[in-house]
Order: structure tokens, then C-alpha cells, then sequence
């Protein structure tokens, strides 16, 4: 028994491929079906997303399946199996394993730490489970990959910090106001990215939004939207000392806010910061108003660059993940295997506790006269021979249950001392 | 005993302040976690430590420099641990248990044999005056602290370049909120402190204010922190300039405590 995993991601195939790969959930049901009745493989569960298409997979003889599920695949979506060649990989044992973590844990993500990735594959898990699909082995695997990908969750900040310029803008302003419920925000100008920072900030707590736009209908549409108030273009600055955080995408040339006013502002709110964030270009706020304490004014290269820090802070973080990540592998994999040491051992004692018995058995026969404290010492003569000869075997296994060859070890128990009896030649 | 346990204590805050650093640059969870249990523990030995040399001495032990630098320390390590369990900043670990250990350390040069209390201290306001003096110079600390933050932070996002605090570092707001807090909770205190130190000078030196150094520079530190308190009820000074006032504030208090004992003759040198 082996686990495998086979399948192409983004780094292998372009979205052309991926796309002709992809698995709807019906034909997912089906093909696990078709895959267990057909015997290709013991276990199965399909993981089909956007940037990944990849077969899980517990099999009795590796090269076979991994063949098999190819024609499989290939005749599936009908496309040649050289395709499949050249865009797919496949991993077994310790590395399948590793695989599975590193999916769960986002690791192997296009955007290092994006949280989807394990909703979908919990999705596949149990669409798995539903077809039955999906026996002990994988169960197991699966399991252990959703407490792996919490426990890197928690324990490192692959996912932390924002890796788009809307959420890099509430991230922001969380860092200068901590807490942004309660506070009010200014939309000057109707723009896609600044609708979006608006509804990142919205579902943030947020809950006072005002908007100002030249067109007053696109204003009141927006206003709307947020369940905020239409502020008069003309009015703004009036009402500036009464807002927190401020949007501007105008594509007015000039600029809207400068120094002075935004100074004069300031005495007029006893200092408590201000946030702006100008997506417009040309900008609407003055560069220089950054130059008044407790303001601060972030336009798009900004937030761009807080992005990309971020998304180095992640790829840092992700090299601690891995390490976490070979830990678990480790820890599975010696169980896996130890899983497979234990049947032999437990064979291999059943079978000296026969011959025990057996031997007991005519040794009393021929000695009828024994007393009951002579019967005792002759069984416990027996029980220390066999126990004596098979310790150091079961010793030996049981060191070799985490390296490479197990099974050859396995296979050399099996064949000393004819455990699967009279089947092997 | 008091010493042994005093040493236990001290070992401990080098193993927060490790953990805590530890915790700053990588971020693990177990660096926070060891560290505020290293911390407790410590502080545990170290109120333990406080109790046997009261035991023994018979009077609250902050009658020379050695005891004063190690309940100086420990009104601190008291503050932060309260916070982290209320509040858990973010990185305050690693900038106030530092600043606690440099005074529990330099307490632990100093002589620390129990000496028998010279009679001018033996009065029921030793206790009142010096706990007070003290409790107000630790939340003075924090005010400093989160001052510190307070710029290192806005300076990361002033100048725009995320580096490893902009990560680290709690938000302004809550680092301005520190500084406030400290500062309403600490000016009562400084308040008390010096009114005791008033009355108490009254019965044993017969007159309420003699402008000896020490008292002339705890007047000063006050008027630093009344400024800075009332600036900000009125005119709204906060952020920066409350973040440099508090810092100045604090050298004025390690000074009035220190240096006036250190450089400066007169009826306050005791250590």
C-alpha cells in the first residue's frame, strides 16, 4: 500500500491545460466511482480548483496506477497522454505526503498563504467521503493536513498580512486607528478601486460613509450601496474635519487637498489622525500635506509597496512553514510505517506462540506424569525461548520502520520465517 | 533568603528579556509564551524576595538604593504583567522588560544586606510616600515606552518604509492610549508622592519645603507631566509631541530618582 499523488498546478501547466483538466462536481462523483470499480487505485480523492487539478490516491503497485490514472485522466478529457506527460508530476510516499501538506497548508499557492485552497480541499474530502471513495489511509492523510494547515495558521503569519492594495489600505488604517468601527469615512470620486477599499473598510466596521462625486447621481447610487450620505462636491473641505479616513480617485488634474487646509483641518479636530488614501492619478492630495504630524497620506505606489513587503513578510514566514511542515511529514510518515511493521511483528508472534503450543502439547503427551509445578516450568521454558529468539527480529523492525527500505525488511520477515505460509514458493 | 530568591527572580527576567527579544524579531508564538511565563515566575520570586526582607527588616524595604532600584523594577514587571494580561500588546515585552531588568540588574550590584533603618526614616510615611513616589515613577516608565514605540512606529509609517516594527509594533492609537493611560494613572501618584514627602518632611524636618534637590527636581518632573496632561485635555497635544514629552518626562524622573542621589548632596541621600 502506497499513497501517491498525481496531477499538474500552475506551476506545471498553463491555465490552457488546467482549464481542459478541470473536474465539474458530478464528474469529480463519477470518476472516483469509476477509478474504485475499476480496481486502478485503492483509494481515491480528486482535487480539482483553478490552479490545480490532482489525483490522491492510495495504490497497491505504484508505476501501474500512476499509469493507469494517466490514461485515465487522458481519456477523461480527451486529450493525448503525451499532453499529460509534459504538464503533470507525481510524488509517493514521504513526498506525497509532503505534497498534501503543503496544498493544505497554502504553501504551494500562487498567493503564498490565501485561505481558499483548504476550503476546497475539505470540499473534496468530502465529496470523497460521499462517494466512498476514500478508505482509512487517505482518511488519515486528509485529517492530519487540516491539522497541520491550523497549526500553521496559528503558529506562523503566512497569512497575515494583506496581499492586495484595497485590503493593504484597511490594514493601514488599522495600524494608525486600531479600531476603525465607529470611524467615518469620505469617498471623493467614484472609482472601482476605491468602491472596493470602501467595502473592504464596510465589512471592517465601519459604519458612517460619506461620498462626494462631481455627478451627483453616481454619488447617490454609491451612497446607496454603502448605506451612506451624499456629501456636495462644493462642501467638502468644510466637512473634512469630520472624517477619519479619506479616498480620493478624481481624475481632477489638480490638486484637491493641500497643506493649509488640511493643517487648518487638523486644530480644528484637536489633532486626531488623519488617513488619506489617494488611488487617483494624477494624485488629488498635495504630497506635502504629509508633512503635517498625524496625517497620512498613502497614494497607490504606496499601498503597492506596502503590498509587495507583505508579500515578502509572507515568503518569509513560508520558510518557517516548511519547516513545520517536514516535522509533521516526518511524524506521519514514521507512522505510516511503523503501520506497516505491525502486522509482520504481530504475524511473526503468532506464529512462535503456535509452534509453542503445538510443541507443549506433545512434549506433555509423552510425559503424562508431570505435576502441575512442572507442567508450569516447562510452559514458561517454551514462552522464554521463542520470546528470546524473536527479540532481537522484532527489534530490528522496529528500528527499520522509518527508513527507506522497510519493505524490504518487511519482505525478508515474511520470507525467514514463512509467514504467509505455504502461498509464496 | 531574600537574596537568593532576589537571584532566582533576576535569572528569570534575563530568560524573559531573551524570550521577549526572541519574540520581537521572529515572532513565535512559544518565545511570547516562555517569555511572560519566565516573566511571572520571576516576578513571583521577586514579590517573595520583598516579603522575606520585610519579614526581616521590619520596615517596607525601600530605604537605599538597592531596595529602591528593585521595587522600582518590580512596580514595573507588577504594571506589565496587568497589561499584557488585559490588554496583550503586541511587542511591549520586548521594550519594558528590558528597561525593568537594567534596574533589577543594577540593584543586584549594590550592597544588599539588610542595614538597620536610620532614624529619620523611621516614620509611618516611609511607606505611603515611597510607594506612591514609586508607583508613579513605574507608570511613568510605560508612558516612555510606548513613547518610544509610539515614534518608531510613526516613523515607519510616515517614511513609508515597512520594515520589521511596522509589523511588530501596535497600532499609534493604542500606543497613544498607552501613553495616556500611564499618564493619568502616574500624575496622581507623582501628586501623592511628593504631598506625602511634604507632610512627612514637616514632622521630621519641621518644614514642609526646604528646596532640597530632590524636591526641587520632583517639582520639575511634575510640571513636565502637568504640562503634558493638560495639553492634552485642552489643546489636544497628542501623538508625537506627547510621545517626546513623555520621554523627556521620564529622564527627569530617572534623574529626580538617580542622579540627585548620585551627584547631588542633600537630606534625600540615604543610599
Amino acid at each position: 500500500m502506497e499513497v501517491i499523488v498525481f496531477g499538474l498546478n500552475h506551476k506545471t501547466a498553463p491555465v490552457e491545460i488546467r482549464e481542459k483538466l478541470s473536474f465539474s462536481k458530478s464528474q469529480i462523483s463519477y470518476a472516483h466511482k469509476e477509478c474504485i470499480n475499476s480496481q486502478i487505485v485503492q483509494e481515491l480523492m480528486i482535487l480539482s480548483t483553478c490552479n490545480r487539478v490532482e489525483l490522491f490516491a492510495v495504490v497497491n503497485s505504484t508505476e501501474e496506477s500512476v499509469k493507469a490514472l494517466k490514461e485515465f485522466l487522458a481519456k477523461f478529457h480527451h486529450i493525448s497522454p503525451q499532453i499529460l506527460d509534459d504538464v503533470s508530476y507525481f510524488y509517493t510516499q514521504k513526498e506525497a505526503i509532503r505534497h498534501l501538506f503543503r496544498v493544505a497548508c497554502s504553501l504551494d499557492s500562487m498567493v503564498i498563504g490565501e485561505p481558499q485552497i483548504l476550503g476546497q480541499l475539505k470540499e473534496a474530502y468530502n465529496q470523497a467521503l460521499e462517494d466512498r471513495s476514500i478508505g482509512s489511509w487517505l482518511t488519515e492523510l486528509v485529517e492530519r493536513s487540516f491539522h497541520v494547515a491550523k497549526k500553521i495558521r496559528t503558529e506562523t503569519g503566512i497569512c497575515k498580512n494583506a496581499v492586495s492594495i484595497s485590503f493593504a489600505a484597511v490594514e493601514l488604517a488599522k495600524k494608525i486607528f486600531d479600531k476603525i468601527e465607529g470611524k467615518s469615512v469620505l469617498l471623493v470620486g467614484a472609482g472601482e478601486m476605491s468602491e472596493l477599499a470602501a467595502r473592504h473598510l464596510l465589512s471592517n466596521g465601519v459604519t458612517n460613509i460619506y461620498v462626494a462625486n462631481r455627478t451627483h447621481e453616481r454619488a447617490e447610487e454609491l451612497a446607496r450601496q454603502f448605506n451612506g450620505q451624499v456629501l456636495p462636491f462644493a462642501s467638502v473641505k468644510e466637512n473634512l474635519e469630520l472624517m477619519d479616513i479619506i479616498i480620493t480617485s478624481t481624475s481632477a488634474p489638480h490638486f484637491l487637498f493641500n497643506k493649509e487646509e488640511v493643517q487648518k483641518t487638523l486644530h480644528r479636530r484637536k489633532n486626531r489622525p488623519l488617513f488619506f488614501i489617494d488611488i487617483a492619478v494624477p494624485r488629488n492630495v498635495d504630497p506635502a500635506v504629509s508633512k503635517c504630524s498625524d496625517v497620512y497620506v498613502y497614494d497607490i505606489d504606496d499601498l503597492q509597496m506596502v503590498v509587495n513587503s507583505n508579500l515578502l513578510e509572507r515568503q518569509k514566514e513560508a520558510k518557517y512553514a516548511e519547516t513545520i511542515v517536514e516535522r509533521f511529514v516526518e511524524q506521519f510518515w514514521e507512522k505510516l510505517n511503523s503501520r506497516n511493521v505491525v502486522p509482520t511483528i504481530v504475524e511473526l508472534t503468532q506464529k512462535f506462540e503456535a509452534i509453542r503450543q503445538q510443541e507443549l502439547k506433545k512434549a506433555f503427551s509423552k510425559l503424562p506424569n508431570l505435576s502441575d509445578a512442572e507442567r508450569e516450568v516447562i510452559s514458561c521454558l517454551a514462552s522464554a525461548i521463542t520470546k528470546k529468539m524473536l527479540h532481537d527480529p522484532i527489534c530490528l523492525l522496529k528500528k527499520k520502520s522509518n527508513c527507506s527500505n522497510t519493505a524490504y525488511y518487511i519482505q525478508a520477515a515474511k520470507e525467514l520465517f514463512n509467514l504467509d505460509g505455504f502461498k509464496r514458493p | 533568603m531574600n537574596v537568593a530568591f532576589f537571584l532566582i527572580s533576576l535569572g528569570c527576567y534575563f530568560g524573559a528579556v531573551f524570550c521577549h527579544l526572541m519574540n520581537l524579531i521572529n515572532q513565535r508564538v512559544w518565545a511570547r509564551q516562555w517569555g511572560n511565563l519566565l516573566t511571572l515566575s520571576g516576578f513571583i520570586f521577586h514579590t517573595l524576595a520583598l516579603i522575606v526582607r520585610l519579614w526581616h527588616s521590619g520596615h517596607i524595604p525601600i530605604a537605599n538604593l538597592h531596595e529602591s532600584l528593585s521595587f522600582f523594577g518590580w512596580a514595573i514587571i507588577l504594571f506589565y504583567l496587568v497589561l499584557e494580561y488585559k490588554y496583550r500588546i503586541p511587542s511591549l515585552g520586548a521594550f519594558v522588560l528590558p528597561l525593568a531588568l537594567v534596574f533589577v540588574f543594577s540593584a543586584s550590584m549594590l550592597p544588599k544586606e539588610i542595614q538597620p533603618l536610620i532614624p529619620a526614616l523611621q516614620s509611618m510615611w516611609l511607606g505611603i510616600h515611597t510607594t506612591t513616589s514609586f508607583g508613579g515613577y513605574a507608570t511613568f516608565a510605560f508612558a516612555f515606552v510606548a513613547g518610544i514605540m509610539y515614534l518608531i512606529q510613526e516613523n515607519q509609517l510616515r517614511s513609508k518604509k515597512i520594515g520589521l516594527f511596522y509589523y511588530r509594533l501596535p497600532s499609534l492609537e493604542v500606543l497613544d492610549d498607552l501613553i495616556h493611560k500611564s499618564l493619568v494613572f502616574g500624575f496622581p501618584l507623582l501628586t501623592i508622592g511628593i504631598i506625602t514627602g511634604s507632610l512627612w518632611a514637616n514632622t521630621a524636618w519641621g518644614s514642609y519645603w526646604s528646596w532640597d534637590p530632590k524636591e526641587t527636581w520632583a517639582l520639575i518632573t511634575w510640571f513636565i507631566y502637568a504640562a503634558l496632561v493638560h495639553a492634552r485635555f485642552t489643546i489636544g497635544w497628542r501623538g508625537r509631541k506627547s510621545a517626546y514629552l513623555a520621554i523627556i518626562g521620564f529622564c527627569f524622573v530617572l534623574f529626580t530618582f538617580l542622579g540627585v542621589n548620585l551627584l547631588l548632596k542633600g537630606l534625600h541621600s540615604y543610599a
